[in-house]
């Protein structure tokens, strides 16, 4: 479809022969696998949850490897009608969310067993999600971002709900699906004003345009005002963030650890292109916008964290504040503030998707024991899980040696150098502040016994104390992304190394 | 630059302005003689209210109305594609094809999960022996009644 | 006489006003789902129009796509209010409740 719009739209007559495909080879993989799974569930009904998580894997491995072929893509930047980029920013990020997908997998796998809720749609949903934020960092028009913005949001929404015969499950599917359609409405609103300011939809095509009107800009701006709400409710930013505790916390918690990692790379991915970029003439004009959305998010996000007693909701509302610390590398809008976006974005997934994998690993079946008293005395009752989550909640808060502390302090550099030192200020206080929540976590964990008596306990957490309970897998996948923040803590210069040529934008 | 903003707030305020007045403007003039099956908020579909929990609810309708709608939108793609039918030439066929393929697949995937079929077939069998059982006999039949029997009575008397 | 385009963009945007009050201050998940639609028609209205005055076809394009989407927010929206309100006997936003903090 994306090249007869090509050819229809109007956009540089492109002979047939010279369409390539290959930018876009990664979420024709994943489509045709979930397809391939959704198909092989259909026809063969009896359980046969492994090889549908394997071939989900295989898939998923398959994009990966693409993907990294494409590193070193040669051809022209713009592929399909000038529709999807082709550039290391995509093939960046495109790996970051295959490895959150893969991990979610492997999360999902043991959660679905022991929950008892198996059915063959979750895994194609997982992998239309996954093509969808891969597309979307892929975007290089806005008709695609609005799309593979749709594609994914249709199937989250679907995941949230997943376990509907739990009514907290499907309450949070329609709170999500409501304020997801409604914020839809608005991103294409401002698509469509973008439109009528400009002629085209292209991302080059707008930039261009902005750069040599001279005439009232009201359209184009109140585009991009309508595009930063669309984006502010995608990442959950203050004040658009109402849906993200909720469906967080509703949601089956292999579920939340995917989309708190993967919707955000994703949407942030784009918000990065279209506002660092595309609408880069009118930088003046929504910089004071997201500069009160990053300040905001940051503040309410990590005030709000305090105040929760419920685990998941707690995780929540810290997404939302780190949202915010990623916004700040966005205001920056300049090339550091770029690459400390995209290093947060590299970094925050780990650290989020491990958190909410150790939530999963400890409710054992389904969703229990989601109080922060039941982490009480963790530590003595599973020092591994307990070391593991301690090492993420510490990134999480930004405390030296982990990822998390240069993360913070590059987003911050990124802002001082463009001059933004009150907003630097504002998350240094914010950051401050979350720090108690997650550390009194750890208190918890290290420092109290557990509040309920022996024979009760093991019921009330559904959690005991054998290492085996944890699950093989369940432990691949929390303990890979803690050995991930501490290794980018120590040595940041790796995945510096990468991002000084992935973050140059083009199109 | 703020001059930009002038008539982005303008038409703000005048849409604004024309919700807030069409609103007033209705509730002031109109006649209310309210009836209960005027404040319904329906004529038809849900009824919003909580029913009692053993009420049944047909569920059948809305699947098949949601793949209706699914299947239907999909045909959109096929107007531009006979617009521009000869100037695309082979290529744009080949590209309806894996278009229509693609939504093949979806076909197959609900026909395989029983989404076209409106009762799953052993339960049309069970319903329908239900059905069929001798009436008792309190029960007054005349020639080719057996099926018109309330639903109270067939429970009891298939037991 | 060709109608001013911005006739055209008064009427969208009074149109997605009306759908933003809607979301905003009705209960019923249904109806608050009708009001997304309206919005969505809202920006086709516009897309249209911008199409008409810009005088190429990604507009028309693009709200081809929104159609298509609007369709597949309606299959997917209803399949989660159906399933909720199955449990709950009720439409009514307000009653989801079991989530707070």
């Amino acid at each position: 479809m994306l090249s007869v719009l090509g050819q229809v739209s109007g956009g540089p007559a492109v002979a047939h022969g010279k369409l390539l495909f290959r930018p876009i080879g990664p979420e024709l993989i994943l489509v045709g696998v979930a397809l391939a799974v959704m198909l092989l569930d259909a026809g063969y009904p009896e359980r046969h949850h492994a090889t549908l998580a394997l071939l989900s894997l295989a898939g998923l491995a398959a994009a990966a490897a693409y993907s990294l072929s494409l590193w070193s893509w040669t051809g022209p930047t713009t592929v399909l009608g000038g529709m999807v980029a082709a550039d290391r920013f995509t093939v960046f990020f495109r790996l970051v969310i295959l490895g959150v997908a893969a991990l979610a997998v492997l999360l999902s796998y043991q959660y679905l067993e022991r929950a008892d809720e198996v059915r063959g749609e979750y895994y194609p949903l997982l992998l239309f999600a996954t093509a969808g934020m891969t597309l979307i960092t892929a975007a290089a028009d806005l008709i695609v971002v609005f799309l593979a913005l749709e594609v994914l949001s249709l199937s989250l929404y679907l995941l949230t709900g997943f376990s509907f015969r739990r009514l907290a499950s499907a309450e949070a599917s329609m709170k999500y699906f409501l304020l997801g359609a409604f914020s839809s409405a608005f991103f294409l609103y401002g698509i469509a004003l973008a439109y009528g300011a400009t002629g085209t939809t292209n991302l080059a095509g707008i930039a261009h345009g902005l750069t040599g009107q001279v005439g009232p800009l009201s359209l184009a701006l109140a585009a991009s005002g309508l595009l930063a709400v669309g984006f502010g409710f995608k990442v959950a930013a203050v004040p658009f963030h109402m849906w993200a505790p909720d469906a967080y916390q509703g949601a089956p918690t292999c579920v939340t650890a995917f989309m708190s990692a993967g919707t955000k790379v994703a949407a942030f991915a784009a918000f990065l292109r279209v506002f660092d970029v595309a609408f880069s003439p009118l930088i003046w004009d929504w910089k004071p916008f997201v500069w009160i959305l990053a300040a905001l998010t940051m503040v309410v996000g990590s005030v709000l964290a305090i105040a929760q007693s419920d685990v998941k909701r707690m995780l929540a509302y810290s997404s939302v504040a780190h949202a915010g610390f990623i916004l700040v590398g966005v205001t920056a809008a300049s090339h550091a503030g770029i690459q400390a976006a995209m290093f947060y974005l590299a970094v925050y997934p780990a650290m989020i998707l491990g958190a909410f994998g150790v939530v999963m690993v400890v409710s054992g079946r389904g969703e229990r024991g989601l109080t922060l008293s039941s982490y009480a005395g963790l530590a003595r009752r599973s020092p591994l899980v307990a070391a593991v989550l301690a090492l993420l909640l510490l990134s999480l808060a930004g405390i030296p040696p982990t990822a998390g502390f240069i993360a913070k302090v590059a987003v911050f550099t990124a802002a001082i150098q463009s001059g933004h030192w009150p907003l630097a200020l504002v998350g240094v206080l914010a950051s401050v502040v979350a720090a108690f929540f997650y550390l009194r976590v750890i208190v918890l964990m290290y420092m109290q016994e557990p509040v309920i008596a022996g024979g009760q306990r093991e019921a009330e957490t559904g959690f005991d104390a054998e290492p085996g309970a944890v699950g093989s897998l369940g432990f691949v996948a929390i303990a890979v992304p803690a050995l991930l923040t501490l290794i980018f803590g120590v040595f940041p210069g790796i995945l510096f190394g990468v991002l000084k040529s992935a973050s140059i934008i083009r199109f | 630059m703020t001059t930009g903003y002038v008539p982005i707030l303008i038409l703000a305020a005048m849409a604004g302005a024309f919700a807030v007045l069409s609103l007033a403007a209705s509730a002031l003039l109109r006649p209310k003689h309210p009836l209960p099956a005027k404040s319904a908020p329906y004529e038809c579909g849900i009824e919003p209210i909580r029913l009692p929990q053993s009420e049944r609810f047909p569920v059948k309708f809305y699947v098949v109305a949601m793949l209706f709608i699914i299947f239907d939108i999909e045909t959109i793609f096929l107007f531009p594609w006979a617009v521009a039918f000869r100037s695309l030439g082979l290529f744009g066929l080949v590209e309806m094809i894996v278009f229509i393929g693609l939504v093949f697949v979806a076909y197959v995937y609900v026909w395989q999960k029983g989404g076209l079929e409106w009762e799953k077939p052993e339960q049309a069998r069970r319903e329908l022996s239900a059905r069929f059982v001798p009436l008792p006999p309190s029960v007054e039949r005349s020639p080719g009644d057996r099926i018109t029997r309330e639903p109270a009575a067939v429970e009891s008397g298939a037991g | 006489m060709r109608t001013p385009i911005s006739y055209f963009l008064l009427m969208s945007v009074l149109l997605f006003t009306i759908g933003t009050v809607g979301v905003l201050v009705r209960k019923n998940a249904l109806v608050i789902f009708m009001s997304v639609e309206l919005q969505l028609n809202a920006v086709n209205l516009a897309l249209v129009a911008f199409s008409r005055q810009h005088g190429n076809l990604t507009g028309q394009v693009l709200a081809f796509f929104s159609m298509v989407v609007a369709a597949a927010e309606v299959v997917v929206g209803l399949a989660i209010i159906v399933s909720l309100y199955r449990k709950r006997r009720s439409a009514n936003v307000d009653d989801a409740s079991l989530l707070r903090g």
